[in-house]
């Protein structure tokens, strides 16, 4: 019987580190938390262009991060992004801040990073940011400095064929 | 004409071998449960199954982990990527390796060792003495077996990837001396828990019932002989690592593929 009761803790051993295991790859490997509700916010920002921007991003001030997005929606109207952030509570941003979307490394994943505005009033749930800058594609700037380049060169601007030149989203 | 002959005695027989295997494991596990009997013998075979194969899942586990972190640390860093060994680490194991190599070794830790035994059980006459008895073999000795093989793997698969990424961090944070934070912060960014670890999870179930089942056949069937048994455990490796090889290449073209 006692060995019986010795198996019985060993399978329950094992059971229990299977389970350690699959909250370890849960929540340390593919980080399955979410900011929860109760201590938390929700804004909006609307963007241009958010390039490869992707739900779960973290959101940053300063390279610390404060929340993260939950929902990105296109507007049909304006044709926007609609970009859903959850900050936490614990962080506030004042109403004229801007919202940026920057890419980790050269080719790391895009987060959007919060540069502070001077305003005393801050944001509260369900607001919105008003100031945002697009994400910086990779593409169209080296199309604009080759566009630049070639028209720099007064000679062969007339043959410029029309492959170098920037398609859409640029600031004029 | 005599080697098409041969060729169609070899198709009817594997037809009737996968047909009865069908059969076996269709009597073995639809059946009205007893819980009063069946789960003692459940744990005794969960002990036997999953709980002694543990150590050598751990250990390989680590080492995987390490070798990867280390090969993939001195080829990302070539291309100054070394951060992104983190998501390398986790995508490899958790999606491939953790699944693949935790069924191989089942394989030949478990899946031989449940051959050879219910092979000598056949061998020394224990069932046949079972049937005389009125006790149901198939009740008796091939569910709890089944099952035990089945629960364990996936359990076992889990452990596997997690001590993997546990040794790749080691390798990687604590003796080549990358940034923690990048390491588990770009781990989390690009692993996601439905796509990538459940998939993982889905593909340890299908090689756990795969495995099993093979073996329990391999043993019931077996030439109760001693060459016999070699040859059943022989063959339940074999085919138990071809099975899963191959069925690693279907199911990561259906997950891949949006299925």
């Amino acid at each position: 019987m006692s060995r019986m009761r010795f198996v019985e803790f060993l399978v329950g051993l094992f059971i229990l580190i299977a389970i350690v295991a699959f909250v370890f790859l849960a929540f340390k490997v593919s980080g399955l938390t979410s900011y929860s509700s109760s201590d938390s916010y929700q804004i909006t920002a609307s963007f241009q262009n958010i390039g490869d921007l992707k739900v779960r991003a973290p959101v940053t001030i300063a390279g610390v991060s404060i929340g993260e997005i939950t929902d990105i929606k296109l507007n049909p109207q304006t044709y926007e992004a609609i970009v859903t952030m959850q900050i936490k509570s614990a962080a506030k941003i004042p109403e004229d801040s801007t919202a940026n979307i920057f890419t980790a490394g050269l080719i790391g994943s895009n987060y959007i990073s919060i540069t502070p505005g001077f305003s005393e009033t801050i944001l509260k749930n369900g607001q919105r940011l008003q100031r945002t800058n697009q994400a910086m594609i990779l593409q169209n700037i080296i199309g604009q400095l080759l566009y630049s380049f070639k028209s720099g060169d007064s000679k062969k601007s007339d043959s410029t064929p029309t492959t170098t030149s920037v398609e859409g989203g640029l600031p004029q | 004409m005599n080697g098409i002959i041969r060729l169609g005695q070899f198709g009817i027989n594997i037809c009737e071998r996968i047909g009865i295997s069908g059969i076996i494991l269709f009597r073995a596990i639809f059946r009205k449960p007893d819980f009063k009997h069946g789960f003692p013998a459940l744990v005794e075979q969960l002990y036997s199954v999953g709980v002694l194969s543990l150590v050598i899942i751990m250990v390989s586990g680590l080492f995987i982990g390490m070798v990867v972190g280390l090969q993939g640390y001195n080829t990302l860093v070539k291309f100054g990527a070394s951060q992104a060994l983190g998501q390398l680490l986790a995508l490899s194991i958790v999606r491939e390796l953790g699944p693949v190599v935790t069924g191989l070794l089942f394989a030949g830790r478990a899946g031989s060792a449940l051959t050879a035994e219910i092979g000598l059980m056949k061998a020394t006459e224990q069932l046949s003495s079972m049937e005389m008895m009125a006790v149901d073999p198939l009740h008796r000795v091939i569910a709890p077996r089944f099952w035990a093989g089945f629960i364990s793997m996936p359990l076992l698969g889990i452990i596997f990837s997690a001590v993997a990424i546990y040794g790749g961090y080691w390798v990687a944070v604590q003796w080549l001396g990358l940034d923690a934070g990048a390491f588990w912060s770009n781990m989390q960014a690009s692993v996601n828990f439905n796509i990538d670890v459940l998939n993982g999870i889905i593909k340890t179930i299908v090689f756990g019932f795969v495995v099993t089942w093979i073996a329990v056949f391999q043993g019931y069937e077996c030439v109760p002989t001693s060459e016999g048994i070699g040859r059943a455990t022989t063959k339940t490796v074999v085919y138990s690592s071809l099975a899963i090889l191959s069925l690693d290449f279907v199911l990561t073209a259906m997950m891949l593929g949006g299925w």
